[in-house]
């Protein structure tokens, strides 16, 4: 039978370091060809809907930017959760209680008013967000338990626990019982950047500045090296004197805190008030973008672009090819496969071996 | 209560944990032979969908629970290429597999939206069924309760009095000597994992076919999840997630009724129950370390790369 092997490379492949994840991208591109022409649509057609077309107008790069701020933000966090060695997979949740507790001024306090109450909505959104991320960064802490499953779970918690408030003590009184809050006042919304040409608020500038942020912290400081030590080697960390479970503790609350900060952001710039659905899976596509970032918050700011073009192609496909807009969430998981596939390429040099006709035996080794 | 209300309940509590319970014992084979595969509930979804779908085309729901089996461990192969042949991060892969199942099933099940289902109907064992007090429960359910059944037995007594279950647990301990003892030890694994999936395939199924007779998008509502957390909440022995699965099923029932009684509690709290019990759950077992330790197979999430 014909076979992969795997042969371990001396040093990790500097090439393969760069080139995989366009590599991964060429792969889902054609994988996408297929399935458009799987569903009868041309290809290259299917492709220029997806990728071209929403960068052809500037209303829809704006549309973009809104988009790939929630997934930068979150995916960046997540890199330091990832490169720790830290499991985060419930930044869905983190993002719907940041939000949730940046809205306290404006649903419940809505008579104050003023320039303070936008950085105090962000900041309670930061809260909120790494409040509920200490939830597993505790259990595993403490207890050892699977931070996967249980922030996993406290992501269907916290989608429940809006719906509660939307639907009960924070529904607007003058909203007909539609499930929303009072739409927020003006000085609770985050500005547009360039109102003129489009919706895209300031959002993105803390995208970038968390990107930064967090870039120069894990490749100039002393923290960097501690998160990378203990997510390669938690044996190592301990040697070097540093804390596994402190480290729990600092990667869960940064990836919680950018997570409650997108969902605030989403919130304030996007929406303007708390719906029962405020998002449509940004904590799980954040995972992919950190990985198609290669964990690095500068790819992540690239990989962020990617999968938002890929919601606006999705909406843009369905209008102009009527395909549904589902075949977004497809691409999206064939993309974090060949992302996955194609970092093989920086640790292994890959061999397809035939069946070899019977040989003579093999010296012992 | 009378009895026949308690085991009108208690088939309830049952047919609820039917999916949990497939699930996770196929989770726990492929644990066992030590892959961590977070794809449960990707594949259990597709599984609901194909079932779904062949069942409407053909109008027989065998058809459908054959094709959602078939189509659950054909999905896994992806999650075992990546993973097996080609290494990589086991944890990632798995949601990865998740998030595409979730992405697939959506795009196929939109045709099937608001369609009536086929309904796999229960099979009544005629004279057992009935005996008093647990007749229907034991002898008057779905097809897919029994199999949930056997299946229990038949993974315990595979695993614990077979060679090849043997083998399997050699491999999920140790892969470095397994190999060298010249066990295949990806062969091992990729059986597992297509055994996982094809489980995880029923059980989705079941859900499309018994539990809720139609296609609803996300239904499988993170019970994938719950059925991972089964695994390690029986500490990997078959027979505890029985108990497991029966005792979440018990959760998710004691919620709904709550809620038909009209309790002051807030729906969406009630709704939460099953999750929170999760967690709950988990802290309990994961404190417990002395028992967690005994049973996990140690080179479970370890990339195995034979050295040649």
């Amino acid at each position: 039978m014909t076979r992969i092997e795997l042969v371990r490379r001396p040093q990790h492949s500097a090439l393969f370091s760069v080139l995989s994840p366009f590599i991964a991208v060429l792969i889902t591109a054609l994988i996408g060809g297929i399935m458009f022409a799987m569903l009868g649509k041309s290809p290259i057609g299917g492709l220029y809907a997806y990728f071209i077309e929403p960068l052809t107008e500037v209303w829809s790069i704006h549309e973009l930017i809104i988009k790939a701020t929630p997934l930068i933000l979150i995916a960046v966090g997540l890199s330091v959760c990832f490169l720790s060695n830290n499991w985060n997979i419930g930044a869905e949740g983190q993002f719907i209680m940041g939000a949730i507790a940046g809205s306290v001024m404006p649903v419940l306090y809505p008579g104050i008013t003023g320039p303070m109450v936008l950085p105090l909505m962000l900041v309670m959104g930061m809260a909120g967000g790494a409040a509920w991320a200490t939830i597993p960064a505790f259990l595993k802490a403490r207890f050892g338990t699977n931070e996967i499953l249980s922030s996993l779970m406290l992501v269907y918690v916290a989608e429940l626990f809006l719906d509660w408030l939307v639907r009960g003590p924070w529904r607007n009184p003058e909203g007909f019982n539609f499930p929303e809050t009072r739409s927020f006042h003006a000085d609770a919304i985050l500005p547009e950047m360039l109102s003129a040409s489009g919706r895209a608020h300031y959002g993105f500038v803390f995208a970038i500045l968390a990107a930064l942020i967090v870039w120069f912290m894990l490749s100039r400081t002393l923290k960097g090296y501690e998160i990378r030590v203990l997510g390669e080697s938690p044996r190592a960390g301990r040697f070097a004197g540093f804390s596994a479970k402190r480290m729990v503790f600092f990667a869960f609350i940064v990836s919680g805190a950018l997570a409650g900060l997108a969902g605030i952001i989403e919130v304030s710039g996007a929406i303007g008030q708390l719906r029962p659905a405020i998002s449509p899976g940004y904590g799980f596509t954040a995972i992919i973008v950190a990985f198609l970032g290669r964990l690095n918050p500068l790819g992540i700011v690239a990989a962020g672009l990617i999968l938002a073009l890929s919601y606006l192609g999705g909406e843009a496909a369905q209008i102009s090819l009527g395909v549904s807009d589902k075949v977004a969430n497809v691409f999206q998981g064939v993309l974090l496969f060949s992302v996955l596939a194609c970092d093989t390429l920086i640790r292994y040099r890959i061999r397809i071996v035939r069946p070899q006709p019977a040989a003579t035996p093999e010296p012992a080794r | 209560m009378s009895p026949d209300v308690i085991q009108a309940i208690l088939i309830t509590v049952v047919t609820a944990a039917t999916p949990l319970l497939i699930a996770a014992l196929g989770e726990l084979v492929v644990e066992r032979s030590g892959v961590l595969n977070l794809g449960v509930e990707g594949m259990m979804i597709i599984g609901a969908v194909t079932g779904f779908g062949a069942a409407q085309i053909t109008g027989s729901p065998w058809a459908g629970v054959l094709v959602a089996i078939v189509c659950g461990a054909l999905f896994s192969l992806p999650f075992a290429v990546l993973t097996l042949s080609l290494a990589t991060n086991q944890v990632a892969t798995g949601l990865s597999l998740t998030l595409l199942g979730l992405g697939v099933a959506g795009m196929i099940g939109e045709q099937f939206v608001g369609l009536p289902g086929v309904r796999l109907e229960a099979i009544a064992i005629p004279g057992l069924v009935d005996i008093p007090l647990i007749g229907r429960l034991l002898f008057g359910q779905d097809p897919i309760f029994y199999l949930s059944i056997l299946l229990a037995f038949g993974v315990w007594w595979f695993i614990f009095r077979t060679r090849a279950g043997l083998t399997l647990r050699a491999v999920g301990d140790s892969h470095g000597s397994a190999h060298a003892l010249g066990i295949n030890v990806l062969r091992v694994r990729y059986l597992a994992v297509m055994f996982g999936g094809a489980c995880a395939g029923l059980a989705g199924a079941h859900l499309s076919l018994v539990y809720i007779p139609q296609w609803v998008e996300n239904m499988t509502a993170g019970r994938g999840w719950i059925a991972l957390a089964l695994v390690v909440f029986a500490s990997w022995l078959p027979l505890r997630v029985v108990i497991g699965a029966y005792l979440f099923g018990a959760v998710t029932i004691a919620q709904f009724h709550a809620q038909a009684q009209g309790v002051a509690i807030p729906s969406q709290f009630l709704s939460a129950l099953p999750y929170l019990a999760t967690i709950v759950v988990l802290v309990l077992i994961s404190s417990n370390r002395r028992m967690t330790m005994r049973n996990t197979p140690a080179s479970l999430g370890k990339p195995f790369v034979p050295d040649r």
